[in-house]
């Protein structure tokens, strides 16, 4: 049984001018099951962020289904999702905008359990487990979000998720705006966390060596439609589609040799699918 | 905007509070001052309506239009006899409470609607935007006249009409202020913690909008007061109640008589709109201080060099086009230099490539900047040597080293559309740096085509007579590339010409660049974050970490055996790859059922 | 490009009818007896009922407003209710006067403001602190103040300009521009500063722009970069806050008319205000709405001329 299912599910943004609308999610198939990561990766425009947006219920169904732990959330009104944010969660990609700038790391925490009618006393409590959950000292609840670094705003921002222990967290692009080293930590925690609490993460993300670090099953994207679903290794090593082999041709390796390798594979890649042009996309659903 | 910045500083911790910034800048001081003696005028009023509730009434016919200082009458005497001091305080009361009306008027439209259109968008947006500009397309002048005409001249009726007049600028200014953050991350992640919109409104906008509206409310109080001395001058104001603008009519039609007469109730009413003005614009300027930064310095040229001996490192061999010794840059700050580039030593090798990697902050983009002569005014560069074609170009006039670096070093950036200027056509920005360096506007325009076809762009007359917005991300990083060998360089600058873009544009990029540069014969500086890109395009690697190069190597030497401490811990920091989580059904049961839900299907 | 421009238009007009219909319902809010005020306090009952009937005032709101649209449609704004004179005669009469002194202020305002901004941007602190004391000056002397301080220096201690009056430009353009010096300078002075700050700050924020540093990698420098890149992209909120101190301008310029005595539209509107004169209230309200409409909307084609991305919004 899955903790998320989602059917058959299309968002699609009224354009500008008539009959000019833009579909950002094209009839996708999905389900994340409780304790698993489940990666989304996709370049600009593929509909991998949208997706995430509308589980949380911030980005319009135009037609359906988003069913979580078996109840169909996607035409919920705010007031009727409330309860779901003691279960879905988010961390976003720039802990920049993500976290007020004019608020301390206190309020920002407590604003959930507030929210979920914690009393203030008890949620101060919860903060610092929190604070210690991620790795910040318990001093850090008096100050900014601004006064801290970038991979420690996102350590705010992992905990906001976790204070009222949801089952399933979104993660979108939460490592892109970080730096390397400092990627490699929050990523780390993140396994932590799942590890411990046995939290769901749909993890979103563009770079498709984060993805593979991190996820059980992938998903690949391109234009709003799904590409290829499976079991992590399988869908990063042996790709049954030819967009995601050139995704994975197309990220760099941090290795001359290797990366020279990639090159040449790239671009006799790129001459053998351009002679037999590009093949129509079909939408599978894979079962691990 | 300097208003949205200083909305964001309203809350800089460590400080001391809000109001005592305010008052420790000078400005604002003499306006509390000033505000003070306004409201000691205001008090008197007050009591004067109890003690002598006649005395600005009672008119000597003997001594019309006194001298200032003769008997009793320390202001003199107005064109009825009557006492000018006394008049001058009781007026102080209507005129502040006319103030008031406007005020409370304008923010009780303004405030809800602008924070409900900015908020919500869409239809209500629209039509409160629509009434708004309706209202703006009303001179005020005519409106209050038209309300005179038909209701009299009370001036709660008047002041509640400018208050009306007035809200369209509270509710542009919210709105604007309200759109800025209302895409913003912490505003989704209310939503998602389950906050009602009225919450979040209070909670999170708000906090955002208090700073620029506090500025807004005392420029339109001195606006208000202005306004009504104003209508009271025209003689439409309340003849019943003493005013600064009805003195002032009637000190203008004695002039001939009594000259300064107009004068005091002119003083009075501007002492207590630069009160307000000058509070405001103290405030806004403490705030903005406090956002302090690069930005905020002065812009005057600062681009100083002290000659310091160069660096011990090995003098440029003949082959190296460029080599950079000993280089320094720092901002001031605070009274002291802050550097962000310590003595650096770079060699970059003729027709080859070198990666210069680093971590935000690392200094590495300023050392690019530092080497295209592209620094920030306020920049300093304190030390070090620049060999360019074994010339030295930091000790050179600056306009003879713009002049070099121009001719042999061209720059690409890194954000593809913020680099291309959004009104002119991609063909305009191609052809004019050509022009500027004398070519014929048909061959510059030849040139222009035939490198966007060499860039892979498929229609290139098209591009040509495109902007900016017209075209995709990775077009316009190939009318960047195509932008800088144009004008035929030796050196090409990129400084992370491809983190903006996807990875099979990337891919696609980095080809161009290395076809490029074998084609053109260029050496290429590459700045980077990204190993990988670095491990494909370069044959050199220097690593730069807070301002300082702690490792230079050939690039398969670096990934190979890495010498520093810090380059070994970025090469572990990447993902691993052949590292792939256990499996979810191993990963389940060795978690033993710790949570609910069967895994399987 | 055409279809916007039109629809632009379209706009504008149902902004101006909004205009005129907010116009009315302001003018009409009073007791409707402006008979009374014309026959005055002797007159009977019956001569007032007679007159309030002739004057059309005592027909439904709605009656009377289509009246006066299908007269504006035909050029006619109707008759004064002082003297009987046509509304449009009366403006015609006075408009020169302040619009003489009103476009002039603008295009000082234009141009200085212009020439200040750059001049701080590029120049020494000097011409900024100017600007800022400028500023204040602007903000705590409004136009009416500063004319009448004028008014008392210049005019009448020293002479140097007329004290009052205004002189038709066909009748001497030398007399014309001397009798205007004054008032413009008191409409301008404040005005500049505003203006200024706004170009100025826009300049800035422009000047720091990824793309005039790439343009500077490319060899553009000086002239070409302030004048044909820097100034373009930084225009549009100069031009934004040159329309709203347009609008602002006419509220000064009817007072600063009184102060020198000029016969132009504020002395027209005082005169009708006190009279209660509806007819000449509305053919202000139709103009100076009208003006302002097509202010903002000659802006509007100006930012899309300027910023090709505007076209397309």
């Amino acid at each position: 049984m899955s903790l998320l299912e989602i059917d058959d599910l299309v968002v699609r943004y009224p354009g500008r001018r008539r009959g000019r609308s833009f579909t950002a999610v094209d009839h996708v198939n999905l389900d994340v099951r409780p304790h698993e990561t489940v990666g989304l990766v996709g370049e600009s425009g593929s509909g991998k962020t949208t997706i995430g947006r509308a589980v949380l219920g911030l980005a319009p169904v135009t037609s359906g289904r988003i069913r979580y732990d078996g109840q169909e959330i996607q035409s919920l009104t705010r007031a009727q999702r409330r309860p779901l944010a003691a279960r879905i969660q988010v961390v976003f990609q720039d802990p920049y905008t993500s976290l007020n700038p004019a608020m301390t790391v206190e309020d920002i925490l407590s604003e959930p359990l507030r929210a979920a009618g914690w009393s203030r006393a008890t949620a101060r409590g919860r903060v610092v487990e929190l604070l210690d959950q991620v790795g910040l000292p318990t001093g850090a609840a008096d100050r900014f979000a601004r006064e801290f670094s970038g991979g420690q705003r996102q350590r705010v921002a992992i905990a906001r998720a976790l204070a009222l222990e949801p089952e399933l967290i979104v993660c979108d692009e939460p490592v892109s705006a970080l730096d390397l080293s400092t990627q490699d930590r929050v990523l780390q925690l993140l396994v932590d966390i799942q590890e411990r609490t046995g939290v769901a993460y749909l993890f979103v993300s563009h770079d498709i060596g984060v993805v593979r670090h991190i996820s059980h099953r992938v998903a690949v994207l391109k234009q709003g439609r799904l590409v290829e679903f499976g079991k992590c290794a399988q869908v990063t090593s042996r790709p049954e589609h030819a967009f995601t082999e050139e995704l994975l041709l197309a990220s760099p390796v941090a290795d001359p040799g290797r990366q020279r390798e990639r090159r040449e594979m790239r671009l006799a890649h790129r001459e053998r699918t351009s002679a037999t042009s590009m093949s129509p996309i079909t939408i599978q659903r894979s079962a691990p | 905007m300097s208003i949205e910045i200083s909305a964001q500083a309203m809350d800089a911790p460590n400080r001391p509070s809000t109001f005592r910034m305010i008052l420790r800048n000078p400005l604002s001081r003499v306006g509390v001052v000033l505000l003070v003696v306004v409201m000691c005028a205001l008090v008197a009023a007050i009591v004067m309506d109890w003690v002598a509730p006649d005395a600005p009434w009672s008119a000597d016919l003997y001594h019309l239009n006194e001298a200032p200082g003769t008997d009793g009458h320390l202001l003199g005497t107005d064109s009825g006899g009557r006492d000018v001091l006394s008049r001058l305080v009781v007026a102080t009361k209507a005129t502040m409470f006319s103030g008031v009306i406007a005020l409370v008027v304008a923010m009780l439209l303004g405030l809800p609607g602008g924070l409900v259109a900015g908020y919500y968008g869409g239809r209500i947006d629209m039509a409160l935007d629509w009434l708004s500009s309706m209202v703006m397309s009303l001179p005020s002048i005519i409106v209050l006249l038209a309300i005179v005409s038909s209701l009299g001249t009370s001036m709660w009726i008047s002041m509640t009409a400018l208050g009306c007049m007035m809200a369209p600028a509270v509710f542009r200014l919210l709105r604007a202020q309200v759109h800025a953050v209302r895409n913003d991350l912490y505003i989704d992640a209310a939503k998602v913690a389950g906050l009602s919109d009225l919450r979040i409104i209070a909670r999170h906008v708000f906090r955002v909008v208090r700073g620029p509206l506090v500025l807004m409310v005392s420029v339109m109080a001195g606006v208000a007061i202005t306004v009504q001395t104003g209508l009271d001058f025209l003689g439409l104001g309340d003849s019943t109640t003493i005013t600064w603008g009805g003195m002032l009519g009637e000190g203008f039609a004695a002039m001939s008589a009594n000259p300064v007469l107009f004068v005091w109730p002119g003083l009075a009413m501007a002492v207590t709109v630069a009160a307000f003005f000058l509070i405001a614009s103290g405030a806004r300027d403490a705030l903005q201080r406090t956002d302090g930064g690069a930005a905020a310095a002065s812009r005057s040229k600062a681009t100083h060099l002290k000659p310091v001996p160069a660096s011990s490192d090995a003098p440029p061999g003949a082959d190296d086009v460029l080599a950079v010794r000993g280089l320094t840059v720092g901002y001031p700050s605070g009274g002291e230099v802050v550097e962000v580039v310590r003595s650096a030593n770079l060699t970059l090798r003729r027709g080859h490539t070198l990666g210069l990697v680093g971590e935000s902050g690392s200094g590495k983009t300023q050392t690019a900047f530092a080497l295209l002569d592209l620094l920030p005014r306020q920049a300093m560069l304190t030390a070090g040597e620049v060999w360019l074609d074994g010339t030295e170009i930091l000790r050179l006039a600056p306009r003879d080293r713009a002049r070099r670096v121009r001719e042999a070093i061209a720059y690409v950036p890194q954000e593809p559309m913020s680099n291309l200027d959004p009104t002119f056509t991609i063909g305009y920005q191609l052809i004019e740096p050509m022009r500027a360096r004398g070519v014929g506007r048909a061959e510059a325009r030849d040139r222009a085509v035939a490198l966007l076809s060499r860039m892979e762009i498929r229609d290139p007359e098209r591009v040509m007579k495109s902007y900016p917005h017209q075209i995709s991300g990775g077009m316009a990083q190939r009318v960047l590339i195509a932008g800088a060998v144009s004008t035929e360089p030796r050196i090409l600058i990129a400084d992370e010409p491809t983190t903006a873009l996807d990875v099979t544009v990337q891919s696609e990029i980095l080809d161009l660049l290395r076809s490029v540069q074998e084609e053109f014969g260029m050496s290429i500086i590459l700045v980077s974050h990204d190993l990988g890109v670095i491990a494909d395009l370069c044959d050199d690697v220097a690593v730069m970490r807070d301002g300082q190069v702690v490792e230079t190597a050939p690039v398969e030497e670096f990934f190979a055996r890495p010498r520093h401490e810090y380059s070994r811990m970025l090469l572990d920091a990447v993902p691993d790859e052949n590292h792939v989580r256990p499996d979810y059904v191993e990963a389940r049961s060795a978690r033993q059922g710790a949570h609910t839900g069967e895994a399987h299907r | 490009m055409l279809m916007i421009l039109l629809k632009r238009l379209v706009a504008a007009v149902i902004l101006l009818v909004a205009v005129c219909v907010v116009g009315f319902v302001i003018t009409g809010l009073g007791d409707g007896d402006p008979a009374r005020n014309i026959l005055g306090p002797e007159a009977t009952h019956a001569q007032v009922a007679a007159e309030n009937h002739r004057l059309g005032v005592d027909r439904p709101m709605l009656e009377q407003f289509a009246d006066w649209v299908g007269g504006v449609a035909h050029g006619d704004l109707g008759n004064s209710y002082i003297g009987d004179q046509p509304v449009a005669d009366k403006i015609r009469a006075n408009l020169p006067v302040t619009m003489s002194m009103v476009a002039l202020s603008m295009v000082v305002i234009a141009v200085l403001s212009l020439a200040l901004a750059v001049a701080s941007v590029y120049g020494r602190k000097s011409v900024d602190r100017f600007v800022q004391s400028l500023a204040v000056i602007g903000h705590v002397l409004p136009a009416y103040l500063l004319a009448l301080l004028l008014l008392l220096v210049l005019a009448v201690k020293i002479q140097v300009f007329p004290v009052f009056g205004y002189v038709p430009l066909g009748e001497s353009p030398v007399e014309w521009a001397r009798s205007l010096v004054l008032p413009v300078l008191s409409l301008t002075l404040g005005s500049v500063a505003g203006a200024s700050l706004q170009a100025r700050g826009s300049l800035m924020d422009v000047l720091d722009a990824d793309y005039i540093r790439t343009l500077r990698s490319r060899g553009i420098s000086g002239r070409s970069l302030l004048f044909r890149h820097a100034l373009r992209n930084a225009a549009p909120p100069w031009l934004t806050s040159l329309s709203l101190g347009f609008v602002a301008m006419l509220g000064g310029a009817f007072m600063v008319e009184k102060v020198f005595a000029l016969p132009g539209l504020g002395a027209l509107s005082v005169e009708a205000t006190t009279a209660g004169d509806r007819p000449v209230i509305m053919g202000m309200v139709l103009l100076t709405g009208g003006l302002v409409i097509l202010v903002n909307l000659l802006v509007d084609l100006a930012q899309m001329w300027l910023i090709p991305k505007a076209r397309t919004a």
